[in-house]
């Protein structure tokens, strides 16, 4: 297999541990992630989602435990992997540059940048706010620009970190619409949620996490309809009313 | 002499009348000061940028001393630039003593840690809003200073700004290095003291007025700059 065509998926987790300030925030979770499937991690405030999406992504190391990628290969990773944050960091530039800026990070050649963050923009239904500063943008729309400038050199894997979490129900629309096409395009969605409604609505699995340890995973149907573990029940039961 | 409604109809028909000794000073002046900030800038935003990002051994002790030397006395700074440049000086065959070039020099070393220490400050606290996702970019290092100096580029008027106010401002150093010579290295603040010190209060009122107004001005410019920029980029 060529080098470009190397695929970093699966990911496998063993006994990863993480700890800050004497507590355990992670606690031997283990899992593999394979390509396909889109998978939820799901739990509560203080799960300890966040930082198993930042773990995974690198940008935090685990206290104890390993965390592999099939390929290894510290530039391919970084380019086969993207992350959209909760809250989208975008630079005082415009939307375009936000993402070209991206893409020269990625040695992608300058001449083919402006397109690709074209194609990128399109992908996310922003091309007419192609010159505009990113900062003045709405919530919703930096967060869709988020997803482009995540987007634009389509990598295999996309953590999303509660994407949608300071966002009004129009835009959460307008988010899920972009994350369900580009998991229709192949690229592996990983998505941290506390919102049952978004697990089922995106997911094809369920990791369910709570106090820092994985519970569960099953298949989202199953786990809504039968969740094994009692606190999957609880969680399910007591979220619902406000999903 | 000596009152100050005279002494402050004297300044105003020496502004008025557009004295030919009084536009040279404060050209002068303007010159050596926006020289001095303009090397100190392109020194001293790198410098802080470097210090905000970098990850080194004896970081904290770099960051206090830094934030120290921005009290720098500059009569200190004169006298430690004297030394250099004068003729038994290390420097002293450049035969800058006494010479507007020498003046900049003093005014950038008093300026520079202002300039790096602000900067340093603003970088390192932008950084932590954009850390993350710099990181998760892949950018680090000079890449991640040169963005966060440009993202903050509005910001650091502030910075360049006291960075002239203290240069247009002092009097110690350049009174030391330029020796206040007429019509070659007298700037408004020396020639203030000077003549202040003689007696000619009109002069040296009429001096003190235009510095103020000019320092009004420049930090009015600068915030009406920074406040359209910022409805303008966000």
């Amino acid at each position: 297999m060529s080098s470009a065509a190397q695929r970093i998926l699966p990911l496998s987790l063993a006994e990863v541990c993480f700890g800050a300030g004497g507590r355990a925030i992670l606690d031997r979770v283990s899992f593999e992630l394979e390509a396909g499937p889109a998978t939820i991690i799901l739990g509560a405030n203080g799960a300890g989602k966040s930082v198993l999406m930042r773990l995974m992504h690198g940008l935090i190391r685990p206290s104890s435990g390993a965390i592999r990628w099939s390929d290894a290969d510290p530039e391919r990773l970084r380019r086969k992997q993207a992350m959209v944050f909760q809250r989208p960091v975008m630079l005082r530039r415009s939307a375009l540059a936000n993402i070209t800026y991206a893409l020269g990070q990625a040695r992608v050649p300058r001449s083919e940048r402006e397109a690709l963050a074209f194609e990128a923009l399109e992908s996310v239904g922003l091309p007419h706010l192609a010159h505009r500063p990113a900062r003045v943008l709405s919530g919703g729309e930096q967060q869709r620009l988020a997803l482009a400038r995540a987007w634009a050199l389509h990598p295999e894997v996309l953590l999303l970190d509660e994407p949608t979490a300071s966002l009004d129900p129009a835009a959460t629309r307008e988010i899920e619409t972009v994350i369900k096409a580009f998991d229709a395009a192949g690229t592996k969605i990983v998505m941290a949620t506390h919102n049952l409604g978004q697990a089922r609505r995106l997911g094809d699995e369920v990791i369910f996490l709570h106090a820092g340890r994985v519970i569960e995973r099953a298949p989202i149907d199953r786990f809504f309809a039968q969740p094994a573990a009692a606190e999957a029940a609880a969680f399910i039961k007591g979220e619902l009313p406000w999903k | 002499m000596g009152s100050l409604p005279e002494a402050l109809y004297g300044a105003a028909s020496l502004i008025a009348s557009g004295d030919a000794t009084l536009v040279g000073i404060i050209l002068l002046s303007l010159g050596v000061s926006l020289s001095a900030v303009v090397f100190a800038t392109v020194l001293g935003l790198p410098l802080g940028a470097a210090i905000a990002v970098g990850r080194f051994a004896g970081r904290k002790a770099t960051v206090v001393l830094l934030n120290a030397l921005m009290g720098l006395p500059p009569v200190v700074v004169g006298l430690v630039v004297y030394l250099l440049l004068s003729r038994a000086g290390p420097l002293g065959s450049l035969g800058l003593l006494f010479t507007p070039p020498a003046m900049v020099i003093a005014q950038t070393i008093l300026i520079l840690p202002i300039i790096a220490a602000l900067c340093r400050q603003a970088v390192e606290d932008a950084w932590i809003e954009y850390e993350e996702q710099l990181r998760s970019l892949g950018v680090a290092g000079t890449r991640a200073a040169l963005t966060l100096v440009w993202e903050i580029r509005f910001s650091l008027l502030t910075a360049v700004l006291a960075g002239l106010g203290r240069a247009s401002a002092e009097v110690g150093a350049v009174m030391i290095v330029g020796g206040n010579i007429d019509g070659v290295t007298r700037v408004m603040t020396t020639t203030i003291a000077l003549e202040t010190s003689k007696g000619d209060l009109p002069l040296a009122l009429s001096l003190g007025i235009v510095l103020i107004t000019l320092v009004i001005a420049l930090n009015a410019a600068a915030y009406w700059v920074k406040e359209a920029a910022q409805r303008r980029y966000g």
